[in-house]
């Protein structure tokens, strides 16, 4: 056999698609032989998972969907002939307009080393940074270079880091925390993820920069509980890091101390608030507190402390090695470098993106999202997650940055970027986001509490077809209110969803109130499932999927949906292979 | 999982303790671990873990009942935790939900009388291009229609002979 090394992206997303299958697989085909077996993460092509790459003296070819026959496939041209053609993702004209927007400072190891491997961290530049800034920079001047960069914190807020990291260590507190916040609570945003699966080496490489800079002598690591194997990979890596004197006492012989505590999260999306999480490492209830005092003042155990996201510590080790200006030189206004966003919803290439400041929605979206699954045209991006809010096609040249995006009264957020076509209904997504913020209120302000539940109520109203005029007058009112009077982030920006959708689809409200009727054909109350006489072929299928048997019908004659039984589930829908029944 | 004897009770929590620590910033922790033994946490043994930490309950108990991973009933030997994030959602996790719910005839956080599974959802399992993602046990599943997840509802089923 030709000599070769087998690389399974074993990030979650490739394992929930079965690639340890192919792993295992592979594994078993080749023992004794000259092919060797490695492991990366993802590589942020989640929709083309399992992904394979096979790399041989002469280059590295990214297989995708690869199942067990195209393992075979595999393994057969390296016994004999040339490796297929086919399967090849990245390899066609359709596929270079998703790498070339694309500049990956944070993610250029992911879905490329072993994230299970330090030395292959180290060979790729791993820790070099750290060493540069023990040996040939003093703290000051690691803050001035990060002030340089233009590095704002990529948690959501856009906070600049450097600014944040100057409190910090300008407190005179002999002790003092860091904390890496991994909670990324927001449905539908998995970068933070993606970054401690795939180079978790990174992550304590800028917080061991961020300690040194600050003075700062323990840190934690807060990760949400839903997230096994990125805690897995975080505590071999900080294992590993500690054997190697990466981290510890007396760091590289260089005097510095700094320990480093990985929390499981259990569970509470206001918990990826600053003053919840401090609260939430100290053991009690995670609801948010009052600021002044903020957290470089007074965090946990009432030492000063600094939170930032895990974007943002990769960014540091990147920005130390290469340069201030290795950075900024992607800008837009006054956001600077990369931002990571996960593409997922109604879209072709769903995954894992970073890019550039300043590059365009319609660019993310059509170049290197390659449009909607379903080929009909997108309607709108929900960037921000639950305190984010809906983009209608209309803004797309909005450039990425945090000031035009808060601008459309969206926000930049962790960088969930979820495409909507036109079968997804708006007043659903907003009731949607209510229902989660909803939820997940700690109950502390009033507002937040029974404001959110009472904007929900009057959206369930108006997705079961009761709506009335005023309604969407109470939820503007409402609004206001709930934003003005609470405490955090979670109950101020809860309303945005709503009212972005209530601005820029303000037509689809009204239809479900006034005409009843719900035009992206989703809300129950206001829908029929018919059958399409033409295109009905008999074949029962529908039939017997029906869970209520509202559907009646010989075999080879049309059937028919008694609209008194059914539920509007969907089922049949989902099940006819003839397109034969339509949502009204 | 095991269903707590109320006898080893005062054992157990000297042991909890003794793996885990008895600090106040230890009871998330601690409370993790009883879930782990037990798959939900028994009420008792909160009783028994506050007073050998020396916390008052209620604020023990206020922990564990702020968390959403905390449980206290106990769970099926499959924990099924459908996805109700944005993608999923979008993706029509609700007809999902609907379907394992019927199939299985239990309601959210409820288990099936033989004790074999139990039905919860959860907002995003970090998989959301594979989205509706469904995660039983520490199995991620994703691109599912109804017809896949009956068919892996069946697949567990058969397991249990
Ligand atoms: C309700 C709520 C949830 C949040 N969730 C997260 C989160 O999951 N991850 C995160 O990094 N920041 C989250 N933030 C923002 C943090 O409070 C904080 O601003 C951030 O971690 C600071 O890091 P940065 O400066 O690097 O962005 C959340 C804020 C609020 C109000
Ligand atoms: S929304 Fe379901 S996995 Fe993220």
């Amino acid at each position: 056999m030709k000599k070769a090394k087998l690389i399974v992206g074993l990030g979650s997303c490739g394992i929930a698609a079965g690639a340890q299958d192919i792993y295992d697989y592979i594994s078993s085909k080749v023992e004794g032989t000259s092919v060797e077996m490695g492991i990366t993460s993802c590589v942020g092509l989640c929709h083309a998972e399992p992904i394979v790459d096979v790399l041989t003296a002469e280059e590295r070819i990214t297989y995708g969907n690869v199942d067990r026959k195209f393992a075979d496939k595999l393994l057969e041209a390296l016994q004999e002939g040339e490796l297929p053609r086919e399967n090849r993702i990245l390899d066609s004209e359709e596929e270079k307009k998703y790498l070339e927007p694309q500049v990956k400072i944070v993610l250029k190891n992911c879905g490329v080393i072993d994230p299970e491997s330090i030395d292959e961290y180290i060979q790729t530049g791993g820790y070099e940074a750290l060493k540069k800034c023990l040996t040939t920079m003093k703290p000051e001047e690691i803050i001035e270079e990060i002030k340089k960069s233009g590095l704002r914190g990529r948690g959501g807020a856009g906070f600049p880091t450097a600014v944040k990291w100057s409190f910090l260590a300008a407190s005179p507190s002999k002790i003092k925390y860091l904390v890496c916040n991994a909670d990324e609570g927001d449905p539908g945003a998995f970068m933070d993820r993606a970054i401690m699966e795939g180079d978790p080496h990174a992550v304590i490489e800028g917080m061991v920069i961020g300690s040194y800079a600050t003075g700062a002598d323990h840190g934690y690591i807060y990760c949400r509980a839903e997230y096994p194997l990125a805690l897995k990979r975080i505590k071999k890596a900080i294992s590993e890091a500690e054997e190697r004197n990466f981290l510890g006492e007396n760091i590289l012989q260089s005097g510095l101390s700094f320990h480093l505590d990985v929390k499981e999260g259990a569970g509470a999306f206001v918990c990826g608030e600053e003053t919840a999480l401090i609260a939430s490492i100290e053991g009690k209830r995670g609801m948010p507190r009052l600021r002044p005092p903020f957290p470089a003042q007074s965090g946990i155990g009432g030492y000063p402390t600094n939170i930032n996201n895990v974007e943002t510590w990769v960014n540091v080790p990147r920005i130390i090695l290469n340069g201030a200006s290795s950075f900024n030189k992607y800008s837009y206004g006054k956001s600077f470098g990369t931002k990571i966003f996960a593409l997922a919803g109604k879209i072709k290439r769903g995954g894992l993106i970073e890019v550039p400041m300043g590059l365009s929605i319609r660019n993310i979206v059509e170049e290197i999202g390659g449009g909607t699954t379903t080929g009909l045209p997108v309607k709108a991006v929900q960037i921000g997650g639950p305190a984010g809010g809906c983009i209608p096609d209309s803004l797309f040249d909005t450039p990425i940055d945090y000031d035009s995006i808060n601008a459309t009264g969206a926000i930049m957020g962790s960088g969930g970027l979820v495409v909507m076509d036109e079968k997804t209904c708006m007043v659903d997504v907003a009731k949607y986001f209510l229902s989660f913020t909803q939820k997940e209120s700690c109950g502390k302000c009033t507002f937040c509490r029974i404001g959110t539940k009472r904007m929900l109520e009057i959206l369930e109203k108006i997705t079961e077809g009761k709506g009335e005029e005023e309604d969407m007058g109470k939820l503007e009112n409402l609004a206001h209110h709930v934003n003005k009077t609470s405490l955090c982030g979670l109950g101020q920006l809860a309303p945005n969803p709503v009212l972005t959708t209530l601005k820029y689809f303000r037509k689809e409200y009204e239809a479900h109130i006034f005409e009843k009727r719900c035009p992206a054909g989703v809300c129950k109350a206001l829908i029929t499932m018919v059958v399409i006489d033409d295109k009905c072929t008999g074949c029962m299928l529908c039939k017997k999927a029906c869970p209520v048997n509202a559907i009646s019908g010989e075999r080879k004659q049309v059937h028919s949906i008694d609209p008194d039984i059914c539920t509007r589930c969907g089922i049949c829908v989902e099940t006819c292979k003839y397109d034969a029944i339509e949502v009204l | 999982m095991p269903l707590i004897d109320e006898s080893t009770i005062p054992a157990e929590a000297k042991s909890l303790v003794s793996e885990i620590g008895s600090t106040p910033d230890k009871s998330i922790p601690l409370l993790q671990e009883m879930q782990r033994r037990y798959g939900y946490i028994p009420e008792k043994l909160v009783e028994a873990v506050a007073k050998e930490i020396g916390m008052p309950l209620a604020e023990l108990y206020g922990v564990a009942t702020f968390y959403s991973q905390f449980r206290f009933t106990p769970v099926g030997k499959y924990l099924i935790r459908v996805c109700k994030g944005t993608a999923c959602h979008v993706a029509g996790t609700e007809m999902l939900y609907s379907v394992i719910s019927d199939e299985l005839n239990v309601d959210e956080g409820e288990t099936t009388e033989d004790m074999l599974f139990t039905l919860t959802s959860v907002a995003c399992l970090g998989c959301c291009s594979l989205a509706p993602v469904v995660m039983i046990n520490d199995t991620v599943y994703g691109k599912l229609t109804t017809a896949k997840i009956k068919k892996i509802l069946n697949g567990y089923r058969n397991e249990k002979g």
